[in-house]
């Protein structure tokens, strides 16, 4: 029992909300129309991510359209629930569960890129590191005391903070990486599954999959609004024009 | 031909259909030198219009309730068909309505439209101000987002600075302990019919007491004193055709700002929509930074620069009250700041400038520096109007010609 209190009381700075003031967010740019990298990011999404977090606005149907996942391969490989294709995707774990499991029940994911911004999410998801100090043996330097463990760590390998050798850059003879040890740094202290730069591809798979979530429509959005300002374009001549003939008498 | 005539005739008998198009549009007789800044009334106008066709279309798809809100915003964003599109038009034409609006206004302070006659014109367009803040706010908390929760309790807690009966009051308007799904459903009500009706209503007296006595132009002139032999007047143009074709011209540019926005950067950079309102409402989790959408910035910013909770509200209070009297305030023989002093046109641009400040600062965190600016900016606010009847009246002011300047 006085274990448990210890566990939860660790738990409650992770309840704040921890937007990061000051941290250096890494430049990520999204892109809509890369279709690929949007149906890796939701492959990583269903994987990885939903056994706690929900799409809950978002439904299964509308995912697979838009990216272009032929339905039936969506409801046999991606929707692991026995839900319709047409079903909103929320998951089974209960918040008042998962609320005691972590400290704070993972959010629904949905608009996560609107509430943090893309750059946020590139940055946190590959700042996770060991920390026996934490309950989950995590925490984060993007989101300091997070409730959320790292669950990509087996993809990532075992980072660690503090003094480490970090890349700097490319050798232009060699074509090798060239790494400094650094005080302060985030490293990698043994290998996961994938090289950092696939680790980096995967992360950015997910945030574009995600920024996606955040606003489906938004390429629909932007060609629809060049025809509009098209138009709007071509009505100002004749306004123009038909405002010229009329003032061309008053002096 | 004929018996339109006689349709319109028999129409006209029982309804004065021709007589009000007349007095209103092709017999209208407006100031034919009427610049840039006259095309920010029809654009309120426009989006008065837009907000109320908008808003009835969102109206069919969304649930006003605690529990059902956020997700019915989502659902018209995502499921419904062009949902995404009306949403956007309709919170992109609340600040372009803001905008709008202050543009306008500051239309009116450049050149001197309140002044005598149009004080009532000006009084109603307060009032329109007034009930517009109101429905903005109102239509903010129905997202039902962090920032919709979280402003409105900020904002509804301010009436409890009030002496004696401020708790009970704030309780009287949440219809609760705490902002609840009771205080969405009144803020709903309020927001989809009581304010509608009003501020529609005070918009036709506002254009009413306008074509009673005639437009104000940027010379600040009486195109009335100089009429030819059938009564019209000399420098003035019936508003129909020739500012109907010229409002047309400019709607087509203001739309095309407006679209741009709408369909390209819909977030306005998070004044618009703010980020933290993409999060569901959770009363057991404060923001770190609870900030006003940016067309309140200017007032929160008088509040914040008072260190003493009811000393800022009245504060507040008076920023917006004081724009009341401003009638009273400008003693100034002439209209136009065309023809006023010196102190007079430095003053327009200080205060121009020290506005802007404040509805910025209003947006940001509150650090010593901000709140020594807004504090700096909120007395210039005030000094502006409080001194107003002294410069006006000793400044020297330039002739005004007897007919407009075009």
């Amino acid at each position: 029992m006085k274990q448990l209190r210890m566990f939860l009381l660790a738990l409650i700075p992770s309840l704040g909300m921890a937007a990061g003031g000051n941290v250096h967010l890494d430049d990520m740019k999204p892109d809509m129309r890369d279709k690929a990298s949007l149906q890796r990011g939701a492959k990583n999404f269903f994987n990885y991510c939903m056994g706690c977090h929900s799409l809950k606005f978002g439904r299964y149907n509308r995912v697979a359209r838009d990216l272009e996942i032929p339905e039936d391969l969506m409801i046999n490989n991606l929707i692991f629930a026995d839900k319709k294709a047409g079903a909103l995707m929320s998951i089974g774990m209960k918040p008042e569960d998962a609320k005691v499991w972590f400290g704070a029940a993972p959010p629904d994911l949905t608009l996560v890129s609107r509430v943090r911004g893309e750059d946020w999410l590139y940055t946190y998801l590959r700042s996770f590191y060991e920390d026996p100090k934490r309950p989950l043996g995590y925490n984060n330097t993007v989101f300091p005391n997070v409730g959320m463990p790292h669950v990509l760590a087996d993809l990532q390998g075992r980072q660690l903070f503090g003094r480490g050798q970090v890349p700097i850059g490319i050798d232009p003879l060699t074509g090798q990486e060239v790494t400094e040890e650094r005080e302060g740094v985030l490293y990698v202290a043994e290998k996961g599954k994938l090289t950092t730069k696939e680790y980096d591809g995967f992360v950015y798979d997910l945030v574009n999959f995600l920024v996606y979530m955040g606003e489906p429509m938004q390429v629909e959005r932007q060609s629809i609004g060049l025809w509009a300002l098209l138009f709007l374009a071509l009505f100002f001549v004749p306004a123009y024009m038909l405002n010229r003939e009329f003032w061309k008498e008053i002096h | 031909m004929q018996k339109k005539n006689a349709l319109m005739a028999w129409i006209d008998d029982r309804l004065p259909v021709t007589v009000t198009y007349e007095k209103h549009m092709s017999k209208y007789y407006a100031p034919k030198n009427l610049n840039f800044w006259y095309f920010f009334g029809v654009f309120s106008f426009l989006m008065l219009a837009n907000q109320i066709l908008t808003g009835v279309w969102l109206t069919m798809s969304y649930n006003p309730t605690a529990e059902g809100a956020f997700a019915s915003v989502e659902y018209i964003m995502r499921d419904v068909e062009w949902g995404w599109l009306i949403r956007y038009l309709h919170s992109t034409g609340a600040s372009f309505f803001f905008i709008a609006v202050y543009m306008h206004m500051f239309r009116g302070l450049l050149y001197g439209s309140y002044q005598k006659p149009r004080e009532l014109i000006w009084i109603f367009g307060m009032l329109i101000y007034l009930m517009l803040m109101a429905e903005a706010f109102m239509g903010y908390v129905l997202p039902w987002g962090q920032m919709s929760y979280w402003g409105a309790q900020v904002i509804i807690s301010l009436f409890g600075a009030i002496p004696v009966i401020g708790d009970d009051l704030v309780t009287w308007i949440r219809g609760d302990y705490l902002i609840s799904g009771i205080t969405l459903n009144r803020f709903f009500a309020l927001h989809v019919i009581a304010l509608p009706l009003v501020i529609v209503a005070l918009v036709v007296l506002h254009i009413l007491a306008l074509h009673e006595v005639g437009s104000n132009n940027p010379d600040g002139v009486d195109i009335k004193k100089h009429k030819d032999e059938k009564g019209r007047p000399l420098d003035g143009i019936p508003f129909h055709p020739f500012y109907t074709v010229h409002d047309i011209m400019g709607v087509v540019v203001f739309l095309a700002v407006f679209c741009f926005v709408v369909f390209f950067w819909p977030e306005g950079g998070g004044f618009f929509l703010e980020h933290a309102n993409f999060e569901e409402a959770n009363g057991l989790k404060t923001p770190e930074h609870i900030a006003p959408v940016w067309y309140f910035g200017a007032f929160y910013t008088i509040l914040r620069a008072i260190p003493n909770k009811l000393g800022g509200v009245v504060a507040m209070g008076a920023a917006i009250a004081i724009l009341f009297v401003l009638p009273w305030l400008d003693r100034s023989p002439v209209k136009s700041w065309r023809y006023k002093g010196w102190i007079t046109k430095v003053s327009i641009v200080v205060f121009a400038i020290a506005f802007v400040i404040l509805t910025w600062l209003g947006t940001q965190p509150a650090t010593a520096t901000y709140t020594l600016i807004g504090q700096i900016c909120s007395v210039i606010y005030f000094a502006f109007f409080i001194l107003m009847p002294w410069y006006t009246r000793f400044e020297k002011t330039k002739p005004v010609p007897e007919r407009v300047t075009v």
